[in-house]
């Protein structure tokens, strides 16, 4: 059984970001995987999982939730062997520390050697970044901006919108995977569901051709309209 | 034209001729409804516009997520006749400037886009502002909803408003917004949505929903004194009155319970108002059957996660279901908010996905195990007779609204 626990959606998940589990177990379950995909809410205790799910959210309930983690023994989990994806305010809470209301600095879980800060200006729109090769598109809408440890790989570069600092997009490490397109990225990116679902479960999948693969190209071919250099069918370069 | 009763500044009269030649001359050239590109001009040659229209008038804002169109309508139905308001659904300053101009009574109705409530309430000084209810809703623009509640909160204050409130209390994002200002009316009402007031607006803690009562552990709570319930029935003024809308579904006869609140709050008589809104049958279109080839087509407008919920319950047990979602600027540009609807209440079904994001939905839809088509060309639904409840989002109803022609 493939647990997949989905962290506090009850604060973190603003943009359809429940959206990722019903992809995965979607996807999973289409390959024979059996799943169980489980929410944690406030007062809950975070059980072991395969795989760890973080949403977006507003200033007062990302840090609640960061605190929920931080009691809860999160880091402790993810050492035990659970995989993290995470997207936007999840991505921050990820870091060592983060700002909410105003430009108060807060404590992130420190899972990964990065900090953010409140930028300029809001980045809202249509978001694509290459991941080694491989174009991810979504929609980006944060205030962040995120600055990486030296031994610590970005994601992917950004091709159009803002991500960490409008040169690469979130972060990853053998186990955590974090980006700034929010919401349901995991739907517009059939590709990287079956990745993570892959490396969670060690085991290489069969292709599940769907609808899916249509919106991917669809979604890619309005990125590559606003950037010529981008690989129109949004498979690898 | 300026109301006859209204001593207008050379610059608002300027400003009031320039609109009106606009917005003819827009209407006569078939480029949309004839309201906001008017509304602009007349607030760049003075910007103090809506304040000098709005004067010695008896005004009532409507705002909330949704229903405020057809609050709005409820409102000025019920109010009696020669009520003037934004009815085209313009509902931000541009629009009510237009509204104003074309209509001469002194009472007005107007549906406030949420964003805009601050700047509307200094402007109009209203009688009274209806909050209908908050939630997630093109967060590309508003970013987010809390954010919101307490920029109501802040415009409401008893230093800027002396007016009243009439305001949902099963909603805790809108008892947030009301609750620091002096003169409010609370009515009790069904709430369906939760999923956006899960955290105390005050210390981010969980709130606790009962059947009929919330609470957070911090104190903040549903309010008690209220001047209207709505269940079964609609009880308010002393009297227990069964709605019996024209109009479907839950969400309408909570609309219908704040708009005779408001209502009765300026002195109307309840029965009155209420036979008045029960005549109500469409609201620009909405909820109304139009002709599309063979077909008798229900559309239905549903523009974020809470209103598309709340028209699941309407739609017809008989009728094919045919979805639309675009996602321009008026729609919001992110169409994430399809996975926080509950689509899967639809399983048995086979829905037609159409409008621009229709992959977006069909994807949707295949990872809610819902059957579903890709309409690529909406021409080859036309020639089968079976009656359709279209639900879409704001630019593709307006789309099929143009598609469809009057039964």
């Amino acid at each position: 059984m493939l647990r997949v626990v989905v962290l506090y959606p009850d604060l973190l998940g603003t943009y359809g970001d429940g959206g990722n589990a019903m992809v995965l177990a979607a996807r999973a379950r289409a390959r024979g995987v059996d799943v169980e995909v489980h929410d944690v809410t406030i007062g809950e205790v975070i059980p072991r999982a395969a795989l760890y799910l973080l949403g977006g959210g507003e200033d007062g309930p990302q840090r609640l939730a960061c605190d929920l983690l931080v009691d809860g023994g999160f880091v402790d989990r993810v050492e035990e062997g659970g995989h993290v994806f995470a997207v936007c305010a999840g991505l921050q809470i990820l870091g060592t520390t983060f700002s909410i209301e105003g430009d108060a600095s807060y404590r992130g879980v420190g899972l990964v050697d990065a900090w953010t800060t409140r930028g300029p200006t809001r980045s809202v729109g249509n978001f694509a970044t290459l991941v080694r090769g491989r174009m991810m598109v979504g929609f980006e809408n944060h205030g962040g901006v995120t600055e990486l440890g030296d031994n610590v790989e970005p994601f992917g570069d950004v091709v159009v919108g803002r991500g960490n600092d409008g040169i690469v997009d979130g972060f990853r490490t053998p186990r955590v995977t974090a980006t700034y397109a929010h919401g349901p990225v995991l739907a517009q990116n059939p590709w990287l569901a079956d990745e993570l679902l892959s490396a969670v479960t060690g085991q290489a999948l069969a292709p599940w051709p769907s609808v899916a693969d249509r919106l991917y190209v669809e979604r890619c071919d309005a990125v590559s309209t606003r950037r010529s250099d981008v690989d129109r069918t949004g498979g690898r370069r | 034209m300026a109301p006859m009763t209204l001593r207008l500044s050379w610059r608002a009269r300027l400003a009031v001729t320039s609109l009106v030649v606009v917005n003819t001359t827009s209407r006569w050239l078939g480029r949309g409804s004839g309201t906001v590109a008017g509304g602009r001009v007349g607030l760049a040659i003075e910007p103090k516009l809506l304040s000098e229209l709005a004067r010695a008038r008896t005004v009532v804002l409507v705002t909330g997520t949704n229903g405020k169109t057809t609050t709005s309508a409820m409102l000025r139905q019920g109010w009696g006749s020669d009520v003037g308001g934004n009815v085209t659904g313009a509902n931000m300053p541009a629009g009510h400037v237009a509204a104003l101009c074309t209509s001469r009574g002194p009472r007005v109705v107007l549906e406030t886009d949420e964003a805009w409530l601050a700047a509307v309430v200094e402007a109009t000084t209203p009688a009274v502002v209806v909050l209908l209810n908050l939630s997630r809703d093109q967060l590309d623009r508003a970013n987010e909803v809390r954010q919101m509640a307490q920029r109501w909160r802040d415009c409401l204050t008893p230093q800027r408003f002396s007016g009243v409130v009439v305001a949902n209390a099963a909603d805790p994002l809108v008892v947030f917004a009301a609750e620091g200002s002096t003169h409010v009316r609370w009515v009790h009402v069904p709430l369906a949505w939760r999923a956006d007031a899960s955290s105390c607006p005050h210390c981010t803690r969980a709130i606790t929903f009962g059947d009929d009562h919330w609470s957070c552990e911090c104190g903040f709570s549903q309010p008690t004194d209220l001047v209207a319930r709505l269940s079964e029935v609609l009880e308010i003024a002393g009297g227990s009155y069964p709605l019996d809308l024209a109009l479907p579904g839950e969400f309408n006869e909570i609309n219908a319970a704040l708009a005779a609140t408001a209502l009765v709050e300026l002195g109307e008589d309840v029965e009155l108002v209420l036979g008045r809104i029960r005549t109500l049958h469409s609201v620009q279109g909405r909820y109304g059957r139009r002709r599309y080839g063979n077909r008798d087509v229900r559309l239905l407008l549903a523009k974020n996660p809470a209103g598309t919920a709340a028209l699941f319950d309407s739609i017809d047990v008989d009728s094919e279901v045919w979805v639309a979602i675009n996602a321009q600027v008026a729609d919001g540009k992110d169409p994430s908010w399809l996975y926080d609807v509950p689509f899967e209440v639809l399983r048995g079904r086979r829905i037609a996905c159409l409008g621009e994001r229709r992959l977006d939905l069909a994807t949707r839809l295949l990872y809610g195990s819902v059957d579903c088509d890709v309409i690529d060309d909406p021409d080859v639904l036309r020639r089968a007779t079976t009656p359709v409840t279209l639900v879409a989002n704001y630019t593709a109803f307006r789309d099929w609204m143009a598609r469809t022609s009057p039964c």
